[in-house]
């Protein structure tokens, strides 16, 4: 089964401090050769960004920084992995970096599957 | 929690510590069945505490911490590796000497251990199914279990297969080595015949547990983006995985609600999975870069890939296709894959020169029981409008399967073809 996770964090948090950093990238580094990572990115501050929005059936434009968001994405990874209890220990681990790594982090790993038909279902 | 949800939430968290478990233990004790053993001695320790304790709050932390224990408590206990323990005391010395932290090094060796592993489990010494069985165990981490119902045989029966190919790797002397540079790239082919193997016993079965049969695919999938991870400049890898990623593609197009399997050019393309055929492109574009394009697997990768280029079946590159075929014949003295080769061949130029192809195949022999051949030969007599030929062939093809359903196909293209005649 395919999976997204999603990290997301409260609005206005900081960026990971480099120890996490390298904690992120040598667990992703060792989950591709293990060959459960698909991909994965880190996204850009929201100022860079912008939302596209229908409301009462009209489009509207916002550029970044959204003030209104209360819980901001950062970043995904996608994962192949045999179920959802797999997935939720990958997250977990993942999520304990923050804590060993950056304890004053705070944020939610939100782990969802692909609709989309897996490799060989 | 029910002990059933526990039990798979356990067996979870291990298979997400697996790799890093055996990598670390093998490179410990220099030995990696052994390695296996405390990985799996783990897991059973995971499986008695845990429900008692609840699951720790770092159950990483808590497996590998355990699997170290058992590994060192082996090194002390074993007075036939004293010396072993000596060389591995100053190792760690060393380590914790010029590394401020040890577990460093074994994440730097991560990969280097993992390709020990994969040509350990795959070494040539070692039957096609006890590699498939023990690639399974220690890379994948399957259970016993999970194979006996993959490969449709008894657990005792992988049980045994599994110890017995440990047992000889020790013997030999292979329980921890890489091959040498030189003899890097025939070693790589029995690891990459054993991915395949995988894959196509998941891929092509007919029957078995719907479940466990599959998962062979994803397996093998996950082994094929290993290797290409661990091993990039490998161009075969890139065209295994490139061919496994392409075929998985079609997999939501290849049934229909009854199961029935639907030939290739009938399916419907708007159901194959288009992120998957584009992984297998860019995979099969890296292993040609490399210089690879020429290889078994890459070859037949290529061959997949102008399938998965058409929109349409009309828009099938076929002369592209009979020419691959024809480099794959280079490679490869098969009959099997001539008969392919007449197919595109067919398509490409016509009946007339498919049929000058199958019926060399006829006179060398060596196809007498295969029913495509006739099946192939028929459909080319058909379309030159030689249909009591046709006929003929359809009979004879009808003759020679055991599947009820292809064979009342046969009949009836038989009949077809019959009917034609007489007008």
């Amino acid at each position: 089964m395919r999976f997204m996770y999603i990290v997301t964090s409260p609005k206005g948090h900081v960026m990971p401090n480099p120890a996490l950093m390298e904690a992120i990238n040598k667990i992703s580094e060792r989950e591709i050769k293990a060959g459960r990572m698909i991909d994965s990115g880190g996204l850009m501050p929201v100022a860079t960004g912008a939302q596209v929005k229908i409301a009462d059936k009209a489009l509207s434009v916002i550029d970044g920084p959204f003030v209104e968001a209360k819980e901001l994405i950062g970043g995904y990874a996608i994962f192949e992995l045999r179920d959802k209890e797999e997935a939720v220990a990958m997250a977990k681990e993942f999520m304990q970096l923050h804590i060993e790594h950056m304890p004053e982090w705070e944020g939610t790993c939100e782990v969802r599957a692909f609709m989309t038909a897996p490799p060989c279902a | 929690m029910s002990a059933a949800d526990l039990q798979h939430t356990i067996l979870a968290v291990w298979r997400i510590e697996q790799p890093r478990l055996i990598t670390s233990l093998s490179r410990m004790l220099r030995d990696v069945p052994l390695a296996e053993d405390l990985t799996q001695d783990t897991l059973v320790a995971a499986l008695e505490h845990w429900p008692a304790t609840g699951v720790p709050q770092n159950p990483g932390a808590w497996l590998m911490a355990t699997a170290k224990r058992r590994a060192l408590d082996h090194l002390r206990r074993g007075q036939m590796l004293a010396r072993k323990h000596d060389v591995i005391q100053s190792d760690l010395e060393r380590e914790q000497h010029t590394m401020p932290d040890p577990d460093a090094a074994l994440d730097d060796a991560f990969g280097d251990e993992l390709l020990r592993l994969v040509f350990t489990a795959c070494h040539p010494l070692l039957s096609r199914e006890a590699r498939a069985a023990l690639a399974l165990r220690m890379i994948c981490g399957l259970t016993n279990e999970e194979i006996a119902r993959a490969f449709l045989i008894s657990e005792e029966a992988v049980a045994q297969r599994i110890v017995r190919a440990k047992r000889k790797l020790s013997d030999s002397g292979l329980a921890y080595e890489t091959p040498a540079a030189d003899e890097l790239s025939e070693r790589l082919a029995s690891v990459l015949e054993v991915v395949y193997l995988v894959f196509n016993e998941g891929y092509t079965a007919a029957r078995g547990d719907e479940w466990h049969r599959p998962q062979l695919c994803n397996e093998a999938l996950r082994l094929g983006r290993m290797l290409t991870a661990i091993a990039p400049r490998e161009p075969e890898t890139h065209g295994l995985l490139a061919l496994m990623e392409l075929n998985a593609s079609r997999n939501a197009a290849r049934t229909d609600a009854q199961g029935d399997p639907i030939l290739l050019m009938e399916q419907d393309r708007a159901r194959w999975d288009l992120l998957q055929i584009g992984r297998g492109l860019r995979s099969l574009a890296r292993a040609q870069a490399l210089g690879g394009g020429g290889g078994f697997y890459a070859l037949q990768a290529a061959i997949v890939a102008c399938h998965a280029r058409a929109g349409r079946p009309e828009d099938t590159n076929w002369p592209a296709i009979a020419s691959l075929y024809a480099e794959l014949a280079g490679l490869i003295k098969s009959p099997v894959i001539e008969l392919n080769r007449a197919v595109a061949v067919g398509q490409a130029d016509g009946p007339a020169a498919g049929l000058a192809i199958v019926d060399g195949l006829v006179r060398d022999g060596g196809l007498e029981n295969y029913h495509l051949l006739p099946t192939v030969r028929g459909d080319f007599l058909e379309r030159l409008g030689r249909h009591d030929e046709a006929r003929i062939a359809f009979e004879a093809a009808a003759n020679l399967t055991a599947n009820t359903r292809e064979r009342s196909m046969l009949m009836r293209r038989a009949e077809a073809a019959a009917n034609r005649a007489l007008q």
